[in-house]
C-alpha cells in the first residue's frame, strides 16, 4: 500500500516524541547554561603549568627544557629561559621559565606537549568557557595565567594524578636516598681525605653554564 | 615539460560559461556552492543546465587546502599525528590508525595484541557514527530536517562521549601511536563500550523503520545517480561507494591488516549503484561492525601492554626506504604514502584520500539528472572537505 512505509516512520517518530516525555533515555539534551552535564574525567583542552605546593613560581615543576616547545606541532609554545636556578621538587637547583606563554588560539589540543615532558610539568586543563572580547591579548597566556596547583590537577584529573604524585613521590624518596647515600659517601670521603690529602674530591653535578643560543629571541 | 606548456594549460581552461545545448538552448550556469548548505563545507560544483537538466558539471575544491602534506613533511612523524586527526574529521581514530600502520611499516614496530583490538573496537565506533551521520545527512539533504540526522546524532553522542573517556576529545583523538595506542583503557570503558553496542541493533533497527520503505525516499533515490562498476572500477572508487556498485571489495577481507582476519563478518553488496543502494549499504555495514564489536569485546585480552616497547614518542629515525599504509576507512580506501631518508622526518608524505577520489565521477553520476538531485548524488558520496582538500 502507498504510504505504508511512511506511517511507519511517523509511527516511530511519534514514539520518540511521546517517549521524550516520560523516558530520560529518550530525552537527550539539556540546557546548557543551567543545567550542565557531569564533566568526563579524560577531557582536555589547554596545557596548564602544574606547581606544588602554594607558591605558583617556586613550586613550579617545569624547568625550560624547551622539549614541548620543540615538538608542539602549531608551534604554539614560547619559553624564556631564566639566567639564575630555583631548587625543584627534590631540592635540585634547575632553571625555571622567566617566560611561558602559550597562544591558546593557535593551540590544538593535541596534548604532544604533555606526552613528551619528562617533568610531568605540563598537563592539561578542561575548563572550556574561555571566551574573550580581546582577540589577540585576551587568548595569549602567560606564566602566570597557566600556573595552577597541583590541587586543582587532582582535582579535574583524580586518576591520572594520582599516577603522577605516586611517580614524583617515589622519585623524590631515589633521589633523597641517593643524597643521603652521596653524602655518607662524600663523608667518608671527606674522612679519607683528612688522613690522607691528595686531590681535591669530585665535584657533585657541576652546575652547567646556561646555553648560549636562545631560540626564538 | 616546459614552463611554456604550463601555462599553456593555465590559457586553455576556462571556466564554464553560457553555451548552447545541442537543440539550440542557452544554457543556464549555476554555481552550487561553496556557500551552499549541501556542500559539506565550502564546495562549489559549477552545473550547466538545460532546463532542469544537468548537461555540465565541474567540481571546484581547494577552499579548505592546509598544506597538510608539506607541513607533514617539515614535521616529525609524531608531530603529524594530529593534523591526521583533522583530515577526515568525522573519523580521526581510523586517519590515526592509517598514519599509524604507514609508519610502523617504515620503522618495523610490532603492534602488541591488546592494541590490535583496541583499534579494531575503535575503528568499528568511528564506522558505526560515520555512517550513522552520513544517512542523517543525505536524508538532510532530501528535505527530511532534522528527525534522521537529530537520531543519527543522538546516537553519535553515546559514541563520542565514549571517545572522549578514552582520549580526552571527542573528534580530535590523537590516540594511536606508532606501535599501539597512548593510554590504557579507563576502568569500566569495555563494560560502557558493551552497553552501548548492545543498544546499536535498536537505533539502526529504528533508522530503518523510519526510512527505508519510505516512499519518499524510494522515490527520490532508486534509479537515481547511477555509478556503473567498471567506471568505479577504473575511476579508483573505494568504500560503499564501489561496493552498492556490486563489486567485492573491502580492505579488511583483501588485506587482513591489523587483525581483521580473526573477525568473521559479511561484506554487503548493491546491485544497481544508486542512491538507495549507498544508504542500504552503511545500514548493512552498520550491523556488520555491531557484529566486529561484539567478537573483539568477547576477544579481547583482559591485561597487557598496549604499545611496543621498542617504540618511543619521538626522536626516532627510520632507516630510509618507503612504506604504504592503508585501511578501511569508513568512506573508502585511506592510504597514507611514506618516504623516509634517514631523517626525523618524512622526505615524502602523501595521502590517498577516499573522499576526493570519490569525487571523480561525480559529473558521471550527475549528467541528465534533474538539479535537485545533484545534492543528493552528492551527499551519498559522503564526503569530508577537510579530506578532500587537505
Amino acid at each position: 500500500m502507498l504510504g505504508e512505509g511512511m506511517l511507519k516512520g511517523l509511527a516511530e517518530t511519534a514514539k520518540n516524541f511521546a517517549g521524550s516525555f516520560v523516558s530520560k533515555e529518550r530525552m537527550t539534551t539539556v540546557e546548557y547554561p543551567e543545567e550542565r552535564i557531569a564533566p568526563i574525567e579524560n577531557t582536555r583542552d589547554f596545557p596548564i603549568l602544574i606547581y606544588d605546593g602554594n607558591d605558583p613560581l617556586a613550586g613550579l615543576r617545569c624547568v625550560a627544557c624547551q622539549i614541548c616547545e620543540k615538538e608542539c606541532p602549531p608551534k604554539c609554545i614560547y619559553i624564556v629561559k631564566s639566567t639564575d636556578k630555583k631548587p625543584d621538587f627534590v631540592g635540585k637547583p634547575q632553571i625555571y621559565p622567566a617566560r611561558f606563554d602559550i597562544d591558546i588560539s593557535v593551540c590544538m589540543s593535541c596534548q604532544i606537549c604533555v606526552e613528551v615532558c619528562p617533568f610531568e610539568a605540563i598537563k592539561m586543563d578542561t575548563e572550556f568557557e574561555l571566551s574573550t572580547t580581546d582577540r589577540f591579548g585576551g587568548l595569549l597566556y602567560d606564566r602566570n595565567q597557566l600556573s595552577k596547583s597541583n590541587e586543582y590537577y587532582n582535582r579535574i584529573h583524580p586518576t591520572e594524578a594520582a599516577e603522577v604524585d605516586a611517580r614524583l613521590a617515589e622519585e623524590k624518596a631515589k633521589a633523597e636516598a641517593k643524597a643521603k647515600a652521596a653524602a655518607e659517601a662524600a663523608a667518608a670521603k671527606a674522612a679519607a681525605a683528612a688522613a690522607a690529602p691528595k686531590e681535591a674530591p669530585a665535584a657533585p653535578a657541576a652546575p652547567k653554564p646556561v646555553p648560549a643560543k636562545e631560540p626564538g629571541a | 615539460m616546459s614552463p611554456n606548456s604550463i601555462l599553456g594549460e593555465f590559457k586553455t581552461y576556462r571556466p564554464p560559461v553560457m553555451d548552447v545545448s545541442e537543440e539550440g538552448d542557452e544554457l543556464l550556469e549555476v554555481a552550487m556552492g561553496p556557500h551552499h548548505p549541501s556542500t559539506h563545507g565550502v564546495f562549489r560544483m559549477d552545473v550547466a543546465l538545460d532546463g532542469e537538466r544537468v548537461v555540465k558539471l565541474k567540481p571546484v575544491f581547494g577552499y579548505l587546502h592546509r598544506n597538510h602534506e608539506k607541513i607533514a613533511e617539515k614535521a616529525s612523524y609524531l608531530a603529524s599525528m594530529p593534523y591526521t586527526d583533522r583530515l577526515d574529521y568525522f573519523c580521526s581514530l581510523t586517519n590515526n590508525w592509517a598514519y599509524a600502520i604507514a609508519v610502523e611499516k617504515l620503522a618495523g614496530f610490532e603492534v602488541p595484541e591488546r592494541a590490535e583490538y583496541i583499534r579494531v573496537i575503535t575503528a568499528e565506533l568511528t564506522r558505526v557514527q560515520n555512517h550513522a551521520s552520513a544517512i542523517g545527512f543525505l536524508l538532510q539533504e532530501m528535505g527530511a530536517s532534522g528527525t534522521p540526522l537529530m537520531y543519527a546524532f543522538r546516537e553519535r553522542e553515546k559514541i563520542l562521549d565514549l571517545f572522549e573517556e578514552l582520549t580526552g576529545s571527542r573528534m580530535m583523538c590523537n590516540y594511536m601511536r606508532f606501535g599501539g595506542c597512548r593510554v590504557e583503557l579507563p576502568a569500566g570503558w569495555l563494560a560502557k563500550v558493551s552497553t552501548i553496542v548492545d543498544g546499536l541493533p535498536r537505533f539502526i533497527d529504528e533508522t530503518e523503520a523510519l526510512l527505508t520503505s519510505n516512499e519518499i525516499l524510494m522515490a527520490r533515490s532508486q534509479g537515481v545517480g547511477v555509478l556503473k562498476p567498471d567506471l568505479a572500477v577504473n575511476a579508483g572508487i573505494t568504500g560503499p561507494m564501489l561496493r552498492a556498485t556490486g563489486v567485492n571489495y573491502d580492505i579488511r577481507k583483501v588485506d587482513h591488516y591489523g587483525i581483521y582476519d580473526r573477525f568473521s563478518f559479511r561484506v554487503p553488496l548493491g546491485d544497481h549503484g544508486d542512491i538507495y543502494d549507498r544508504y542500504m549499504i552503511r545500514v548493512l555495514e552498520m550491523r556488520e561492525s555491531v557484529g566486529i564489536l561484539k567478537q573483539a569485546l568477547r576477544d579481547i585480552p583482559a591485561s597487557g601492554p598496549i604499545i611496543d616497547p621498542k617504540s618511543k614518542p619521538r626522536g626516532f629515525r627510520p632507516k630510509p626506504g618507503e612504506a604504504y599504509g592503508r585501511i578501511e576507512a569508513p568512506k573508502g580506501e585511506l592510504g597514507f604514502y611514506l618516504i623516509s631518508d634517514g631523517t626525523g622526518n618524512p622526505y615524502r608524505y602523501r595521502v590517498r584520500p577516499p573522499s576526493l577520489i570519490n569525487l571523480t565521477v561525480l559529473e558521471d553520476m550527475c549528467l541528465g539528472q534533474n538539479v535537485a538531485d545533484v545534492v543528493l548524488i552528492f551527499g551519498s558520496v559522503d564526503i569530508v572537505l577537510g579530506e578532500v582538500d587537505r
